[in-house]
């Protein structure tokens, strides 16, 4: 404490237990009690933070603003919380090279904002980005509906300055669009969860924004179908920048919710959204409506103004609030499957829902496999909580046999940890350990993340 | 009933289950902004009621956390699971409450200040009649009368310069308590006076009977009404609060009447809340379900009845400060607008954060003064920023803060803070 309070000043060294729990949790399960949380404010600040906690052996776990589905930031080994939210925010746009270096705390959906200015535009785009850092973003390698089209945080990372676990400052990358010197440590980092070191700046990549875009909405009788018109279009010669798909039970809830329009009798509902030129999207739009016809689509809505699209993307964007409604505790997974598999994945999440009497309902970014299936549960229902433990590893296994991933974008954390090995294999798990081990000698940064610990199995209920 | 199942009940613990602990509320919360910390913005303090409810923290834990909650409801217009955090606020405060953990010079001022300064409208005027004799004398015998001196650590001083020109006692005994129309009327409204509306700001509620009058309406002021009773329930005195509701719901249903109208944001919020004081199914219940059909905030009614046109322009250019309960309790956020945009003259220029509070929030910006100021910084900075010659706004607690932060910044030469009624009365507005 004493080392600590040397160079960080006071305010910014919590302890009280009212802090202390305000920084036990983020928007996943599950609620540790840190013994310390700590914001840092400048690059100095964390390398003496982490230079004391590698000295003390003491854990610590980087925290954006807690916004994270995977519970990457919790303190599960208690210890210390880093929080980096309140590091003053400097975004650094340079037009001319079509490059931003921002800073750890810098609101996602900030730097999209800065780059419009521009006519460009920062192509990641999570539902929470008005909230998160960019920070978090790059430690849990999040993604969005955009990612269809352009890819995830991954894909848009330049160069990143990082304080590793020994309190070290390292560069990685540069900010060039072509960079083959060395490992490619700059994709290491991005995704490792916060448990390879602390990003303190990132230089990121824009593009030129779209001038127009153009939404059509899809409704199908069966699921299958649906599907189907997905792997279709993107066969046709077509890359909308988004598709997002919302089965039945998602649209009767949005319009139990706050109604919207939306076609409660459609078994499922695609939404599409083209970008790129006025001329071009004419074109796409007429192709993609005949696409859906021939295939079987039951209607094709294609709104006429900005203002009729934008209350279908209002409407997709209330399904999570919606379906909270059903029952309290959303469960929400991320399973990732190739996009042809979408049909039998569906199939798969039919059956476990069948098989555990639970209310699972389906939406997410289909164009790319990256479903969500949700679970709405109550967590004071234990006997509940434990079938809702068995679907959750069937839906994991489920991805896995179609040779899809665990997690789309949300991470691995703590929840996803047990089954690793599963998608990974035993040495694939060990050489990713490996790697951990060098980085960070002495286990502090982020410890009980990604890699499970000797029996952990997927915990839903409080003991 | 355990000890702890009691707490649950009074806590709302089963309503903090509503939040997801997404975080959305964050960008929208002013304390979380100026104070920097998750222990201060709404998911945190839903996590710490949590905690107690659990037996995790104890209540003393949870006090500072929710005493420094501004109670804007900002977080409520933008929480996409519509949490009830209104409700959790109060149930913590009435926890907090009980277990009289209030510091004691605090406890103190509120016990005066609710028990006997806010009901009573003899002491509000009073406070506007000592004003005025305050204003008329000087500072030296209006602090010995009332012995200010004893409130000086509530920065009361800072209050007192920026309360406005107080019209004498006997203008203000004058006032008539109905305005009969010889022409048939647009509709009868009741007019809530407000405590501190009428304590400070009389003649703003001069100037909106007379809007109302030109408005076409048949105008009563009942004399029975009292405060309503929002800074009763925001300081956990639920009982109090049930107390003047039921008094307030009485005074107004002696005659028939269209609307209530009233002039302060908080205020209206209050009052269309009243019946999440009683029980469903409750004859109070019924009541007050009544009651709030009927609120209304001046804006509103002006706009509804499209009955005024404004004579005299107004070369002026404007900011709007909307009022937190306003918006996010009552919903009322056009209207103000709508009007601004009818009066010939006014360049409109909108704040670039008008939804961020500007820490008034009702007495809190007396018992936490420093927070306030540091809220009230980030407000002026957004205001001076629009170049404006006058801040409007549609509640006394806002228009004292404005004012104060006018001061602040030294720019009262230049610009000043105005209710919406004084500005519109300003253009000369008659009926169509």
């Amino acid at each position: 404490m004493e080392a600590l309070r040397k160079e960080i000043p006071d305010p910014q060294i919590m302890t009280k237990i009212s802090d202390r729990y305000s920084y036990s949790f983020d928007a996943s399960f599950g609620e540790y009690l840190p013994d310390i949380a700590i914001q840092a404010k400048s690059k100095q600040e964390v390398v003496h933070i982490v230079k004391i906690a590698n000295q003390f052996k003491i854990p610590i776990y980087p925290r954006g603003q807690g916004t994270c589905l995977s519970g990457g930031p919790l303190p599960v080994h208690g210890g210390m919380v880093l929080d980096l939210s309140q590091w003053p925010e400097q975004i650094d746009l340079n037009a001319d090279d079509l490059t931003v270096k921002v800073s750890p705390s810098v609101l996602t959906a900030r730097i999209n904002e800065e780059a419009e200015k521009h006519g460009l535009m920062y192509a990641p785009d999570p539902s929470s980005a008005h909230v998160a850092t960019i920070g978090g973003n790059l430690a849990e390698n999040s993604g969005g509906p955009r990612g269809l089209k352009y890819g995830v945080t991954k894909d848009f990372v330049l160069g990143l300055e990082l304080v590793t676990p020994e309190g070290k400052v390292i560069r990685t990358g540069g900010q060039t669009i072509k960079n083959v010197t060395g490992f490619d440590l700059t994709k290491l980092i991005v995704g490792s969860e916060g448990t390879l070191g602390v990003i303190t700046e990132a230089t990121l990549k824009l593009m030129p924004k779209p001038p127009a875009v153009q939404t059509i909405m899809v409704e199908f009788d069966n699921v299958r179908t649906a599907g189907k018109a997905i792997s279709r279009t993107l066969t046709s010669g077509i890359l909308p920048s988004k598709m997002e798909f919302m089965d039945q039970a998602c649209i009767q809830a949005v319009e139990n919710f706050k109604p919207s329009g939306l076609p409660i009798d459609a078994e499922a509902i695609v939404i599409i959204e083209l970008d790129g030129h006025p001329e071009t999207l004419r074109l796409e739009t007429d192709l993609v409506g005949k696409i859906m016809k021939e295939i079987g689509a039951a209607n094709v809505r294609i709104p006429e103004t900005s203002e009729e699209s934008a209350k279908i993307w209002h409407a997709r964007k209330q399904v999570s609030p919606a379906i909270a409604k059903i029952k309290p505790t959303k469960v929400s997974e991320d399973a990732t499957v190739p996009r042809s598999k979408i049909p039998d994945m569906m199939d798969r999440l039919h059956d476990i829902k069948e098989k555990y009497q639970l209310e699972l309902v389906v939406f997410g970014h289909a164009g790319d496999g990256n479903l969500h299936p949700n679970i709405l549960c109550d967590k004071r229902d234990q006997e509940e909580m434990g079938r809702v433990e068995k679907a959750v590893e069937e839906i994991f296994q489920a991805a896995i046999d179609l040779g899809g991933t665990l997690s789309g974008e949300h991470g691995i954390g703590t929840m996803k940890a047990p089954f690793m090995e599963q998608e990974l294999g035993v040495v694939g798990l060990e050489m990713m350990k490996r790697i951990k081990d060098s980085w960070d000698p002495n286990g502090i940064m982020n410890p009980g993340k990604i890699f499970p610990e000797k029996g952990q199995k997927l915990v839903l209920r409080n003991e | 009933m355990s000890e702890l199942q009691i707490l649950q009940e009074k806590i709302n613990y089963d309503k903090t289950f509503d939040c997801v602990q997404c975080g959305y509320c964050l960008p929208a919360c002013p304390t979380y902004e100026t104070m920097e910390r998750e222990t201060h913005s709404p998911r945190g303090r839903i996590n710490l009621v949590k905690m107690v409810a659990e037996g995790k923290a104890s209540v003393e834990d949870l006090k500072n956390p929710i005493e420094k909650c501004l109670g804007c409801m900002a977080c409520t217009t933008v929480c996409p699971t519509s949490v009830q955090y209104g409700q959790i606020l109060e149930g913590a405060k009435e926890v907090i409450e009980d277990n009289e953990v209030i510091s004691k010079s605090r406890k103190t001022i509120e016990d005066f200040l609710f028990g006997s300064f806010f009901p009573s409208e003899k002491w509000m005027s009073n406070l506007g009649n000592l004003t005025w004799f305050y204003q008329r004398t000087g500072i030296q015998s209006f602090v010995n009368m009332t012995r200010l001196t004893r409130w000086a650590p509530l920065h009361l001083d800072k209050f007192e310069q920026v309360i406005p020109k107080q019209p004498s006692p006997k203008e203000r005994a004058k006032r008539t308590k109905r305005y009969i129309r010889k022409r048939p009327a647009q509709a009868k409204v009741a007019f809530f006076t407000g405590c501190v509306m009428d304590g400070v700001f009389f003649r703003t509620n001069q100037n909106t009977i007379e809007l109302l009058l030109r408005g076409g309406f048949e105008v009563v002021i009942p004399e029975q009404q009292t405060c309503c009773g929002a800074l009763h329930a925001h300081s956990g005195k639920v009982n109090d609060a049930i107390e003047l509701a039921k008094r307030n719901i009485e005074a107004f249903e002696e005659e028939k009447i269209d609307y209530i109208v009233n002039n302060a944001g908080g205020c209206g919020a209050r009052m269309v809340e009243y019946h999440h004081l009683f029980e469903e199914g409750t004859p109070w219940h019924k009541r007050a379900k009544q009651f709030v059909s009927k609120i209304r905030d001046i804006s509103e009614v002006l706009v509804e009845v499209h009955g005024l046109h404004f004579n005299k322009p107004v070369d002026r250019t404007v900011t709007y400060q909307p009022s937190c309960h306003m918006t996010n309790v009552q919903k009322v956020k056009t209207p103000p607008l709508q009007l601004l945009e009818k009066v010939p003259g006014i360049t409109f220029k909108e704040l670039s954060r008008p939804d961020f509070c500007c820490g008034s929030a009702g007495i809190y910006n007396i018992v936490n003064y420093e927070d306030s100021m540091k809220i009230l910084d980030v407000k002026m900075k957004d205001v001076c920023g629009t170049d404006s010659e006058s801040v409007v706004t549609t509640n006394p607690g806002c228009l004292l803060q404005m004012k104060l932060g006018i001061e602040r910044e030294g720019i009262n030469q230049t610009m000043d803070a105005v209710h919406l009624v004084d500005l519109l009365l300003e253009a000369d507005p008659q009926q169509k």
